[in-house]
């Protein structure tokens, strides 16, 4: 395939004796957005979370398998993790802004990255809130505290925030779940715009949100990967029995 | 939540029987007063297709409410919209019965010529057309690929006699000038038994797109999805 970013082969992933993912193999083409679906504790998040080695921290995993992206198998011995989690960003379930101000919120991976140059840590931080699509409802109190901010303006400041470090990849974990629905609109929005230039690989519960803003869905199901293909046609005509049962409501 | 869509699709499915039955009875009522000019029979069919387009409203505005309320996908979303395009079918079929009531109820005629109609073949005609209703009916509700696609086949006969009926109805004229207009006027009765067994070819389409999600409309290709056996 063309343009491939994230490859993902054979991957199997393990909590302690816990198989959470079994042989899964995927590719995810660059600038587009790959939804996972499926159940609670499917393997979806953790699967997701493997794109940016955020499972390292959890005690007692095992992985085997490979995850390239731009050809690079991300768990190769000396991969910096710093600057792989400066690739591939993510965003969480929960807003999670810092206990600091909007303007610091997005300026925070640029000074941890050693940048000094205020200039350009300004310019960046306009660049980056106009890019999340909050730049006109936040640029008169950039000094104000994000907590400020409501729910969906939050989430939308994280994403700003894993932007500023010019990521290629940004990894989502339920962006909207706990967003009214016209925040959840400017989130799904910001996705669709942000596709041209970074290739995204979001989690959610919702599937008419996956169904929204996904080139293509995966099912995963009791570590598997029922099924992936165009969202189109998973959601009108899967292939597999799960995936329908699942996405018309009638699943177990 | 999948109680609730199920219960819903349910009462949809239910409301297409009746609205089919009616319009089955309709067709088959249209076609018993051209083959003996029943005006009193025509006149109840004129009658009951007010009933046929309130029903038809009806089932539009439940598949509204269905799409609105349960957002269905997948099979759910074909079964919803084969509902909505297979009652716009039966209504216009209504309409054909409606049409050959009108005919009936115009015919000035005491009585049609029997051995013309045989030669017309209008009572098989009919007939026909009546199985493909019936049959198209027990491939939805038995979920029948091969049903459904067997629908198309017997459309061949439809438009077979159709084709052959002007001819015979010339000739006829020819010989018989003194009642020429209601002679005339029955080629109209062909017409829109063929455009009948066309509604009835879409629905057969319709209900082939619920089960497989294959569209055939337009596409030509039913002997290439579906070769006949």
């Amino acid at each position: 395939m063309e343009n491939m970013k994230i490859d993902a082969r054979d991957v199997n992933f393990w909590y302690g004796d816990f198989h959470a993912l079994k042989g899964i193999s995927m590719g995810i083409q660059e600038k587009s957005v790959v939804a996972f679906i499926g159940p609670s504790g499917c393997g979806k998040s953790t699967f997701l979370r493997l794109f940016n080695r955020m499972n390292d921290l959890i005690p007692a995993t095992r992985l085997e398998g490979e995850i390239r992206i731009d050809g690079q198998n991300i768990y190769d011995k000396g991969v910096p993790v710093d600057d792989l989690r400066k690739n591939v960003g993510m965003v969480f379930q929960r807003p999670n802004p810092f206990p600091k101000s909007i303007f610091e919120n997005v300026a925070y991976g640029l000074r941890v990255n050693g940048i000094k140059d205020n200039a350009f840590i300004r310019q960046r931080v306009e660049e980056t809130l106009k890019g999340a699509a909050l730049w006109d409802e936040v640029k008169d109190k950039l000094k104000e505290s994000a907590y400020a901010l409501s729910g969906g303006q939050q989430q939308r400041l994280c994403i700003a925030r894993a932007m500023a470090v010019s990521p290629s990849v940004l990894l989502m974990d339920e962006p909207a779940s706990a967003l009214d629905p016209i925040s959840t609109a400017k989130v799904e929005e910001l996705i669709h715009e942000l596709k041209k230039d970074y290739t995204i690989v979001i989690v959610t519960h919702n599937m008419q949100q996956a169904a929204r803003v996904s080139d293509k869905t995966a099912f995963f199901y009791l570590g598997n990967m029922v099924e992936y293909g165009e969202t189109k046609r998973i959601f009108t005509n899967p292939q597999k029995e799960e995936t329908q049962n699942y996405i018309t409501g009638r699943f177990g | 939540m999948v109680k609730f869509i199920e219960s819903e699709l349910m009462l949809l499915k239910k409301e297409i029987d009746e609205m089919w039955t009616l319009v089955y009875n309709q067709l088959d009522r249209a076609g018993e007063a051209v083959l003996t000019l029943d005006k009193e029979l025509a006149q109840q069919v004129i009658m009951r297709e007010k009933r046929v387009n309130a029903f038809e409203l009806k089932i539009d505005s439940d598949v509204e409410d269905v799409i609105a309320l349960y957002n269905p996908v997948a099979i759910d979303l074909r079964f919803v919209l084969a509902m909505l395009k297979i009652n716009t079918n039966l209504e216009r079929l209504g309409d054909f019965a409606e049409g050959i009531a009108r005919y009936v109820q115009k015919c000035e005629e005491p009585v049609l010529d029997v051995e013309l109609l045989k030669r017309l073949r209008l009572e098989e005609m009919q007939a026909e057309v009546l199985s493909m209703l019936e049959l198209a009916k027990r491939a939805l509700n038995e979920e029948n690929l091969e049903m459904a696609t067997a629908v198309f086949a017997k459309d061949n006969l439809v438009d077979e006699i159709n084709a052959e009926a002007a001819a015979i109805l010339a000739d006829y004229i020819k010989e018989h000038p003194e009642n020429i207009l209601s002679y005339l006027n029955l080629i109209s009765v062909f017409r829109k038994l063929e455009r009948s067994g066309d509604h009835i070819t879409n629905i057969a389409e319709e209900i082939v797109f619920f089960i497989d999600a294959k569209v055939l409309k337009h596409s030509g290709k039913i002997e290439e999805h579906y070769p006949s056996k």
